[in-house]
């Protein structure tokens, strides 16, 4: 098992290493060039070509590739931040370090300074919904496949198909139509400022609600599909003519094998709500990362996204990873 | 003492079409202690039965009438805790499929000890050692390491013992058996059988067998019940079943199996017409009425037929039971003066033929210098246990594969390395297969008639809509349906049914050899006789030459003109199927004969057992394949000397290093029989 998660991690790396290979070609390729982006509109051609000449632009796409790994893993210093071109771009931590995405030409801030806070407001808004969508759709699902076709099945397989049916925003005006317009129990909107009037808490409630809401219902008909298909089993017929109380032929048989197939589904989630929730931070004007990277790119920010591409690949290869090596401890047939 | 008496039992299904009767009525009683067999095909209500004495029929199915007493109490009307105690306590049930009936994410131990914890043991440490005892009960070497694995871990015949295992751990009264050996090699079902018969004396528990296969269940039980739609219409002590059957179901049943000793040319099988209904399906007169050759209106269509007592012991729900003639009789098989088919000429001859997967540092041997020859017009049956390369050889002979070295030749040109795309039409139309499940052979989206058309076009042997339709109808014809069939959808058609489309559609493009997997062994018993009967008609009158590959020796015995015995990839013994079924033989040959359960408790065979499993083709033993498990073993030499091949008469060759001498003295295995 350890040689096994050893070598799935040199494999997620070498993933890391060519993707970030393809995402730093798509952004280059990407309309507008990085010395008109800093300089903005008003510059002068003359001006625009200038930095782009400084800033070895020119150069074949490889040796920039490598020239921007450089900057990265702190060999070089960024072209961008060099105090010479009179930008002003400075970064405080120094000129060279490892981790180093080069500056923000959108936020006017080394990116480090802007990425990291996101992702963090976002890790909380999906931790916190991620709490709550996975007990919520476990329930759901397995208390509905446990008796497939039963009253309380199709109740519940109803409410999970209205659940995901409403799209985000309509949940999202929605929920704030009853709880901000109508009763005032919640703010309406969620900058994650301590000083709006609400506490953060009070902030997280809604997005994260309807981020549960919408998703839940998803999870708990994939789980539900998966229970019922394991209570039809010959196994459970077996557990059942055992001898053994219900309970325990549902939480000792069925539960676990049941949740084998969903496992992958539920951990691709967390993909989901790292990167795409744009729709319910934009409507409760959160910051999150999802609005952070659809604003880089909207602007041509390329520096960061491609660090926020990165990241984002990384949740991908790395939740890629845990789902794998849950998978298989949950079935002892995947292992060997 | 009675320990199990069902009472007018009456079992039914709801469906969107409306409630059936899968049990219209039934009753039965089983003693404390005694072997009951309940015979009947697929449909006929067996699992239904077992599954209502269990209280387990699903959120559509219920017992609308009649009681199920089990030691003077109603199971039907017990409470839900009461009848948890039963389950797995008193009454304990063998699953035909293990590999489906054990949790696959738990390990076989804690599966076990689930038994006694729920069945009063407290103590886990007591729950573990019953269970390691209840292994060595049933003969698994290594309790503790088996408690530790899971079941993909083990062969389908440990499983199923470990089923068998946990079905004996709380010492039940009652041992319901559903077919548990369906799906198991015939040396494992053997074991398996002797097992349930060893544990019986042991243990003395009752055993109420139902199975399809009349020959399992000469084997066990003492009393059998016949099953036919839902009613039980014969019922008598298993002598007297096989020596006077007075049900014309019964006769048909055991008609339609071929008898030890008979060929296709003594006493041809005799197929039961029909099909069985489905649950609810039959008349509520007679329910056998619609297929019966001796029905007659007025008599068999009116009204119910009570059981009538023929002799003691022995009812039959027949209202003409005592009119019926009786059975011919078997004809005396005649193996030796055999017509000569076929003009002689050799339509495939393999020659040092291997197949052998490199797999890392290791290999894979699936067939090992294999040597063997069929003629035009000849049936050439291939036997040997899962994993003995049967199927190897028949998908390099298809082209599906290819040979690692040596030659095939079929007609005239060497095969071996060249798979099908390799091939010319013509060279791909001489050579088909069909195989054991027609279900899986058959694109469901597509009515049947359009693989026939397609073959047909791409053999080019027909052109143009009209002559496509022609031919077409021509096939079916030919195996028996009528030509309206061909805009059906397999799901439309019944198992036998799909089976000859699957005929039809080989010999479309008119192959000189014909390639036949487990053909009939999906099928039920009373449809068997009618495919195999088909498939001779058509081979002979085409001259075809039939590869036919099969575990059941009875149907081999009956249906080949020579036959290969092969066991991990090697040609243990291969000759004429009258030389090869009497001393001398092979003692593998020997030991699958010894398997095969006889469907007449009069024939007693000589019964050797082979102890352990096929070894791994990835570790092939160095001398004689078979030494690891060969019960007549001669010494070192058997392990490390590859055996010598020996001539035994013309045509016959045995590999083995035990002199011909020797191997003729053996007993033969089948004695009673002529």
């Amino acid at each position: 098992m350890t040689r096994y998660i050893l070598r799935r991690t040199l494999e997620m790396l070498v993933t890391l290493l060519v993707a970030s290979f393809l995402v730093f070609v798509v952004t280059e390729f990407s309309p507008g060039n990085v010395a008109r982006k800093t300089l903005g509109a008003f510059a002068l051609q003359e001006q625009v070509d200038l930095l782009y000449k400084k800033l070895h632009l020119n150069d074949p796409l490889l040796v920039r590739y490598v020239r921007w790994v450089g900057v990265l893993t702190g060999i070089e210093a960024d072209p961008l931040q060099d105090p010479a071109l009179g930008l002003g771009f400075k970064d405080p931590r120094r000129a060279r370090y490892f981790g180093n995405f080069g500056y923000s030409t959108l936020y006017k801030a080394p990116v480090n300074d802007v990425l990291w806070d996101r992702l963090g407001n976002t890790a909380l808004l999906a931790g916190l919904a991620f709490a709550v969508i996975v007990p919520l759709s476990l329930v759901l699902g397995v208390l509905a496949g446990m008796r497939a076709g039963s009253v309380l099945d199709r109740a519940l397989s109803t409410l999970a198909i209205v659940m995901t049916s409403i799209p985000e925003y309509a949940l999202g005006v929605l929920l704030v139509a009853v709880f901000v317009v109508a009763l005032g129990v919640l703010p309406g909107t969620s900058p994650l400022d301590p000083n709006a009037g609400w506490s953060i808490a009070a902030q997280l409630v809604l997005p994260v609600s309807v981020l549960a809401l919408y998703d839940a219902g998803y999870v708990a008909r994939i789980v539900r599909a998966s229970m019922a298909e394991v209570m039809a089993r010959p196994f459970v017929r077996t557990a059942v003519l055992k001898g053994l109380p219900r309970r325990q032929v549902i939480v000792n048989h069925a539960l676990r094998n049941a949740l084998i197939a969903p496992f992958t589904v539920i951990l691709l989630q967390i993909n989901w709500l790292i990167g795409g929730v744009v729709v319910t931070e934009l409507v409760f004007a959160y910051p999150g990362f999802g609005r952070m990277l659809l604003d880089a790119s909207l602007f041509g920010d390329v520096a960061l996204i491609e660090a926020a591409t990165l990241v984002a690949l990384f949740v991908a290869t790395a939740t890629q990873l845990l789902s794998d090596v849950g998978y298989r401890v949950l079935d002892p047939q995947a292992r060997r | 003492m009675t320990l199990l008496a069902i009472r007018d039992l009456r079992v039914e299904y709801t469906t969107v079409r409306g409630t059936v009767a899968a049990i219209p009525e039934l009753s039965l009683e089983i003693g404390a202690g005694e072997a009951f067999g309940l015979v009947g095909e697929s449909g006929c209500g067996k699992s239904t039965l077992i599954m209502a004495i269990m209280g387990y029929l699903g959120r559509n199915g219920a017992v609308a009438r009649g009681q199920i007493l089990f030691e003077g109490r109603d199971l039907v009307t017990t409470d839900s805790e009461t009848l948890r105690r039963l389950r797995g306590g008193r009454i304990a049930i063998v699953y035909q499929e293990p590999a489906t009936a054990l949790n696959p994410s738990m390990t076989i131990g804690r599966q076990l000890m689930e038994v006694p914890r729920a069945h009063g043991v407290r103590a886990p440490a007591e729950a573990r050692e019953r269970a390691a005892r209840a292994l060595a009960d049933v003969h698994l070497p290594d309790p503790e390491s088996v408690m530790r694995r899971y079941p993909h871990q083990l062969s389908g015949g440990q499983k199923q013992r470990v089923v068998i295992a946990m079905a004996l751990l709380a010492n039940p009264a009652l041992l319901l058996l559903d077919e548990p050996t369906t799906g198991l090699d015939v040396t494992v079902e053997a074991v398996v059988l002797d097992l349930l018969n060893e544990l019986r004396q042991k243990y003395g528990t009752a055993l109420f067998y139902i199975s399809h296969n009349l020959g399992v269940i000469a084997q066990v039980c003492e009393r059998i019940g016949v099953m036919y739609a839902g009613r039980l219409v014969e019922e008598a002590p298993a002598a007297a079943l096989f020596a006077r059957p007075r049900h014309p179901y019964t006769r048909g049943l055991l008609a339609s199996l071929p008898r030890p000793g008979a060929d296709k040319r003594s006493a041809p099988l005799v197929p039961i017409p029909g099909v069985v209904p489905g649950a609810g399906g039959a008349p509520e007169s007679c329910g056998f009425v619609t297929r019966c050759a001796h029905a007659r209106p007025g008599i068999c269509d009116l009204r119910p037929v009570p059981m009538l007592a023929a002799a003691p012991g022995h009812g039959v729900r027949c209202a003409r039971w005592a009119e019926l003639p009786a059975p011919p009789p078997v004809a005396a098989p005649s193996l030796t003066n055999r017509p000569v088919l076929g003009d002689g000429t050799v339509v495939m001859a393999a020659h040092d033929l291997s197949r052998v997967f490199p797999m890392g540092k290791r290999q894979l041997v699936a067939n090992d210098r294999l040597e063997m020859e069929a003629q035009r017009g000849h049936v050439l049956a291939l036997v040997g246990e899962s994993g003995s390369g049967k199927t190897t050889f028949a998908k390099v002979l298809a082209g599906l594969d290819v040979a690692s070295g040596g030659s095939l030749r079929v007609l005239d040109a060497d095969v071996a390395r060249r798979p099908v795309r390799r091939r010319g039409a013509a060279e791909v139309a001489a050579v088909q297969m069909v195989f054991q499940n027609p279900d899986g052979t058959l694109n469901p989206s597509h009515p049947v008639g359009w693989p026939l058309a397609r073959s047909l076009r791409k053999f080019g042997i027909a052109r143009g809509r009209r002559d496509i339709e022609a031919r077409v109808a021509g096939l079916l014809e030919m195996v028996r349906l009528p030509p309206s069939v061909r805009h059906a959808l397999p799901r439309q058609l019944s198992g036998g049914q799909k089976q000859r489309i699957a005929i039809a559609r080989a010999f479309a493009g008119n192959p000189q050899l014909l390639i036949a997997d487990e053909p009939v062994s999906a099928l039920d018993v009373s449809v068997q006789a009618a495919v195999i009967n088909l498939l001779l008609r058509i081979q002979a009158e085409h001259q075809t030459t039939l590869v036919f590959i099969s575990h059941d020796l009875g149907l081999v015995r009956y249906i080949a003109d020579e036959v290969v015995v092969m066991y991990l990839g090697q040609v243990m013994e291969s000759g004429p199927v009258a030389a090869l079924f009497d001393p001398p033989y092979h003692p593998y040959t020997e030991a699958l004969l010894s398997a095969v359960p006889v469907p007449d408790p009069t024939i007693r065979s000589a019964r050797i057992r082979l102890a352990g499993e096929i070894p791994s083709p990835l570790n092939v033993p160095k001398g004689c394949r078979f030494a690891t498990r060969c019960p007549r073993k001669l010494g070192p030499m058997c392990d490390e000397t590859p055996p010598p091949r020996r001539a035994a008469g013309p045509g016959h060759r045995i590999h083995c290093h035990i002199p011909l001498d020797d191997l003729r003295m053996v007993e033969p295995v089948f004695r009673g029989a002529s």
